[in-house]
């Protein structure tokens, strides 16, 4: 890897040429503030970062060239999209919908609650790859919550959009505070491996042990927001009536 | 052996298809903007691992370029009457597809070091749960044309509509990766470890612990990852500090260092793939309104994380 030049020199003191490779954070601080297209801010951010380092124009765009194939595997989740696609021309949701209004004790907190915690538990066991965005909050947890909240009459858009927002962060925040209750999950790992070179061998069930007590936290923190939503949602129907 | 090669055309494929399908849409604004779009998309996933780093860097300027000038917005949808009749006349067998998903992908990635084609491996055992999800989406479309009467061509137009709505964010959190490894090469996380330590003075312990777990979540808002915070965060302060002077254990610094980290992820719309691409998904008008719903909590865990660590690292 290319270093900044001079940069073990610097050890101590930062000298003014390294904090010129911080300028990228910056473009890339001022340029999501200014709300441009990220991926121009993104794209300049990275030009600048790699010819502030020291490499020329050519070898900084071959840098993130190899680098943007290398992580093409970020984009094969768009492979889900088709059938997604197939099943809402098919009716998907408007099924969902029409199930969920017969169940009365369902209501949107308890869909993402149910959600949160089969999220938390599959990913604590390594299958973190079994839900997600794609193929599970967009066709199923999302229409689901939304239904929920409809059994009780049409909802604002508004209240449309809190209700999906909640049901993507409510996957997130299931997968994060899970994975790193499984040992061979990649953030286990990377500990692992940087504490054994620094010195201190330390096994990843211990890492994954010290990961419970937050995963813990985090249904509860998460939890108690959820039912603060459906509290929230149900003084809206009040006043709104 | 099936392997992540093949995924990659089978997914440049389905791009390739969604550039021509917009390309023949003669009514679109700006469809040849978007067909090139997608279509040097599709050509870094068919021929990336051929073609010469400058020429990959190239597609990706192409890429930045095209979405700056403003891509073509999706086809409306089927409408609301259409989609009542088909649920009511395809009813739970729609359900089947989609729980196919799931389930192939745990059975796959399970089994993937049993199956065999002859002597060798049928799936590349170490990235067996993408080649799954590659699978599991066969699978799932399959069972969709058996179980559901549905146009031939369905899957593909109703997936171009799924993606022009999501439209360049699809493109972004794959360039934020690579943004992180021209950072890594520059040495940007050094810098910022170095003046992280500079600027606070670690006279006690618990100065250390809240300098540590916060820096890691500021860190990670600035990268959009954890994995790149820790290595800075944990060299600069944590071993050093924590570990080293004031004599706290290693494991319980790392884990719930790592965890503050995710709750920066769940503050940043550098983390595209987590915050921003989920909002274009679900068709958000707010660009941040995932972020702005997981604030909260993720104060709340940063709280519980650095109480959690101050408490607990220290007693041996």
């Amino acid at each position: 890897m290319r270093g900044v030049p001079g940069g073990p020199r610097c050890r101590g003191n930062v000298g003014a040429e390294a904090m010129l490779v911080l300028s990228g954070i910056a473009i890339v601080i001022l340029g999501f503030a200014l709300r441009l297209n990220p991926l121009v801010v993104v794209g300049v951010a990275g030009l600048v970062t790699g010819v502030a380092g020291g490499s020329s124009l050519t070898a900084v765009i071959e840098t993130f060239g190899r680098a943007f194939v290398e992580n093409r595997y970020v984009g094969i989740v768009w492979l889900v999209l088709p059938v997604i696609g197939l099943l809402e021309r098919a009716g998907l949701r408007e099924r969902v919908q029409t199930l969920i209004t017969a169940v009365h004790a369902i209501t949107t907190a308890r869909v993402l609650l149910a959600y949160l915690l089969l999220r938390q538990i599959t990913s604590a066991l390594g299958l973190n790859a079994l839900f997600g965005q794609a193929q599970m909050v967009r066709p199923l947890i999302a229409p689901m919550a939304e239904a929920a909240e409809e059994r009780h009459g049409p909802i604002t858009t508004s209240t449309r959009m809190e209700i999906r927002a909640y049901a993507a962060a409510t996957d997130n925040i299931g997968l994060f505070f899970g994975e790193d209750v499984f040992i061979a999950i990649g953030s286990v790992l990377l500990m692992k491996g940087f504490l054994q070179q620094s010195g201190y061998v330390v096994a990843p069930l211990d890492l994954a042990l010290w990961a419970i007590p937050t995963a813990i936290c985090a249904t509860f923190v998460h939890g108690a927001r959820l039912l603060l939503l459906d509290r929230r949602l149900k003084r809206m129907r009040a006043t709104a009536r | 052996m099936i392997t992540l090669e093949h995924v990659y055309i089978l997914t440049g494929a389905m791009f390739a298809i969604f550039a021509v399908g917009r390309a023949l849409d003669r009514r679109s604004a700006r469809r040849w903007r978007s067909a090139a779009f997608w279509g040097t998309y599709a050509l870094s996933f068919l021929a990336g691992s051929h073609l010469p780093d400058l020429i990959n860097g190239m597609l990706l300027m192409v890429l930045v370029v095209l979405a700056a000038s403003g891509l073509a917005s999706a086809d409306a949808g089927a409408p609301l009457a259409e989609r009542r009749a088909a649920a009511q006349r395809n009813g739970n067998r729609l359900f089947i597809p989609a729980l196919a998903i799931p389930v192939v992908v745990l059975l796959v990635s399970v089994f993937a070091r049993q199956l065999h084609f002859g002597n060798a491996a049928l799936l590349d055992p170490a990235h067996a749960t993408l080649v799954a999800l590659a699978l599991a989406v066969l699978v799932a479309l399959a069972l969709g044309y058996a179980l559901l009467r549905v146009p031939l061509l369905a899957p593909l137009r109703e997936g171009r509509r799924l993606m022009e709505a999501v439209g360049w964010a699809a493109v972004l959190p794959q360039i934020l990766a690579s943004l992180g490894a021209l950072f890594a090469a520059a040495g940007v996380g050094r810098v910022v470890g170095q003046l992280v330590t500079q600027a606070i003075p670690m006279t006690n312990g618990t100065v250390a612990v809240v300098t540590y777990t916060l820096g890691m979540a500021l860190f990670t808002i600035i990268m959009g990852n954890a994995f790149a915070a820790f290595p800075v965060m944990t060299a600069g302060i944590g071993l050093p500090l924590i570990v080293g002077r004031f004599g706290g254990d290693p494991v319980i610094m790392s884990a719930v260092g790592m965890l503050s980290g995710f709750c920066g992820t769940l503050m940043t719309p550098m983390a595209a793939n987590f915050n921003i691409v989920p909002a274009a998904l679900l068709e958000l008008p707010d660009r941040n309104g995932v972020i702005k719903v997981q604030i909260p909590t993720a104060v709340l865990l940063l709280a519980a994380n650095t109480a959690l660590m101050a408490v607990f690292v220290f007693r041996r």
